[in-house]
């Protein structure tokens, strides 16, 4: 039987499929917008009906590495911050991406640089995309765009992140996490039974020991490793690539925007074509990999883009990168927890892009 | 040729009166010689074997010059960034609640940057072994002034002696972590004695003994040398831990189980 669609907040949807997906352990710290998440998941008491652990640590870093260990145990394992929490999470993040360890990590991101505010933005970007923590690594990072998704992409991530022993994030922001919408859940999924074969769950006589860890000291072991992780992130862009299009086929003009920014380009788009401008929205779904090919496919037609972003412009060095210098590229941002309202974007894009 | 011939007729089963654990891999340690590392690895793989809990334990090594205790200890374990072993100890045994855990660490990691993980995985009272190894010194960064360090203690970042005036007083988080409820026991040992191996060992087995009990941390300091850190010869670096260190980290149990 089909069940009903609940009004939920963002980050309540994404605590509720984590339950669904048959999640092992969330390891969380407040920090706002996004302590619903924690509170939701221990009000609920996942652990007397799936078995899910819920367990609030002393800092992100503790819960990070937390996560780190439950990963390398082969369980299912999920946190959630914002951008400062993120920002202190980045060491283990490293760590888990040097280790090839499965994961979750959702970052419901506020304003910054420093403690910033706790009203939305966008400029994680760069520290989703870009690696973040040091050395060579990448993040499958998905943008969500609504309440909905914040729910579906929490299977889709672990799906994910255990193809690939990969840590993944969705990138959500202070308004999707914050903001009612109607959604609707999967079945609940039973939680694993069996284990990876890589993991640390107890060396049994007919098989030698696992060891989780991202050190080797020996040069060219260590540069195999790293080449063998580049294969790994070459793969992920050739067959992981999300993205959406509104309006696109005809288009002479795109807006290039992702989460929050992607809902209010929508109605940009509209306001753009009742003025007879032929206007379109291309909206990355995986922010990482990023949509570069189909975003230069777009170049047959289209005239120039907006890469439209709560940053000072962070996704237009990507876009581009994507469609070198072959169109009008251009940025309209917003900062400081401000969202930008659907006729600021049509004024920008027609002077920026349009021109007279 | 005598020689050869004097060990093949003293090589038979009946004058075995020792043999390495299976629990240690035949991999040679990098530890220095007359380093009290090597040692209690030694100690904890042997009551691993000696509970028949090989296939049940998962172990987590530190940053510092255990963190490649991984490549000695023939069972699952996980290599944790700087500090944060008591942290990832923490998430597989949550994950893992049946599962014999523990975190083994050195006083920099467990005691400088990794504090906060530290207290608060006893504070909550996680069902975990904790190993601290405490010489007094950064040992694999080159010898320089541990939380640990002892006033007028020389260290490479303390060429003149730490004045606890600049530096700070060492620090007892042994003594600290007891006072939390979350630690079900806590003692401090040392190794460089075969005595004091052998208490160590007692304290080892209890410790493990005790973690089915779901009671809390169990937590077991071990006073140790570092005779490269400490620039001594091993048997210098023993006597100097003998006379010095353990005046201010008295050996003994702090915490004892009371049920």
């Amino acid at each position: 039987m089909a069940e009903e669609y609940k009004l939920m907040k963002g980050n309540e949807a994404i605590a509720e499929a984590a339950i669904r997906a048959g999640t092992d352990g969330y390891f969380g710290y407040p920090i706002t917008p996004q302590s619903e998440v924690m509170e939701y998941l221990t009000a609920a008491k996942p652990h007397e009906t799936t078995g899910m652990i819920v367990l609030q640590a002393e800092s992100e870093v503790a819960s990070i590495n937390m996560l780190y260990g439950g990963a390398g145990a082969g369980k299912k394992v999920m946190t959630s911050s914002s951008s400062p929490g993120i920002s202190l999470m980045q060491e283990g993040i490293s760590y888990i991406a040097g280790a090839e360890l499965p994961c979750l990590i959702v970052n419901v991101q506020r304003g910054g640089p420093g403690l910033g505010t706790i009203q939305p933005g966008q400029a994680d970007y760069f520290q989703a995309t870009k690696g973040g923590g040091h050395g060579d690594y990448r993040l499958i990072v998905l943008a969500p765009a609504s309440v909905q998704e914040m729910a579906d992409f929490v299977s889709l991530s672990f799906d994910l992140a255990f193809k690939y022993r990969n840590p993944v994030m969705i990138l959500s922001d202070g308004a999707i996490g914050q903001m009612m919408e109607k959604v609707k859940f999967k079945e609940q999924v039973p939680r694993m039974t069996e284990f990876p074969d890589w993991a640390t769950t107890g060396k049994n006589p007919d098989r030698e020991r696992n060891i989780i860890t991202s050190l080797d000291l020996d040069p060219a072991r260590h540069e195999r490793f790293n080449l063998k992780l580049q294969r790994k992130y070459k793969e992920v862009q050739e067959k992981e690539v999300l993205f959406e299009e509104y309006m696109c086929d005809d288009a002479e003009y795109v807006l290039v925007a992702f989460g929050t920014s992607a809902r209010i380009c929508q109605k940009s788009v509209e306001m753009a074509r009742e003025e007879g401008i032929k206007a379109g929205l291309f909206r990355p779904i995986t922010l990482w990999p990023f949509p570069s090919k189909e975003l230069e496919s777009l170049t047959s037609h289209v005239k120039g883009m907006l890469s439209v972003e709560m940053n000072s412009g962070q996704m237009v060095e990507d876009v581009r990168l994507a469609v070198h210098d072959n169109i009008k590229v251009g940025h309209y941002g917003r900062m400081g927890g401000i969202i930008p309202a659907p006729d600021e974007i049509v004024e920008a894009l027609k002077k920026q892009i349009i021109g007279d | 040729m005598a020689e050869n011939v004097l060990n093949k007729e003293m090589i038979k089963p009946e004058n075995l009166v020792y043999t390495k654990t299976k629990v240690l891999t035949d991999n040679v340690m990098h530890y220095c010689p007359g380093c009290g590392h090597s040692t209690t690895h030694r100690v904890i793989a042997e009551v691993v074997e000696e509970l028949g809990i090989q296939s049940e334990v998962l172990g987590v090594a530190p940053v510092g010059c255990s963190v490649f205790m991984y490549n000695y200890m023939d069972f699952d374990m996980q290599e944790a960034a700087h500090g944060r072993a008591p942290a990832v100890a923490t998430g597989i045994k949550r994950l893992w609640p049946d599962k014999y855990v523990f975190s083994y660490q050195g006083d920099g990691d467990l005691a400088a940057i990794g504090t906060a993980e530290t207290i608060h995985a006893c504070n909550r009272g996680e069902n975990i072994v904790m190993f601290f190894i405490n010489n007094g010194i950064y040992g694999m960064t080159g010898g320089q002034m541990a939380p640990t360090t002892l006033e007028g203690m020389k260290s490479s970042t303390t060429p003149y002696g730490r004045d606890w005036m600049q530096m700070g007083h060492p620090l007892k988080i042994t003594e600290l972590v007891a006072s939390l409820p979350g630690t079900y026991y806590v003692t401090r040992q040392a190794v460089h004695t075969p005595a004091y191996v052998r208490k160590l060992k007692r304290a080892v087995r209890k410790a493990f003994e005790y973690q089915p009990k779901k009671k809390g941390v169990s937590f077991i300091e071990v006073v140790s040398n570092c005779n490269s850190g400490w620039k001594m010869t091993p048997v210098q670096s023993i006597k100097w831990l003998d006379e010095n260190m353990l005046d201010f980290y008295p050996l003994g149990d702090i915490k004892v189980p009371e049920d």
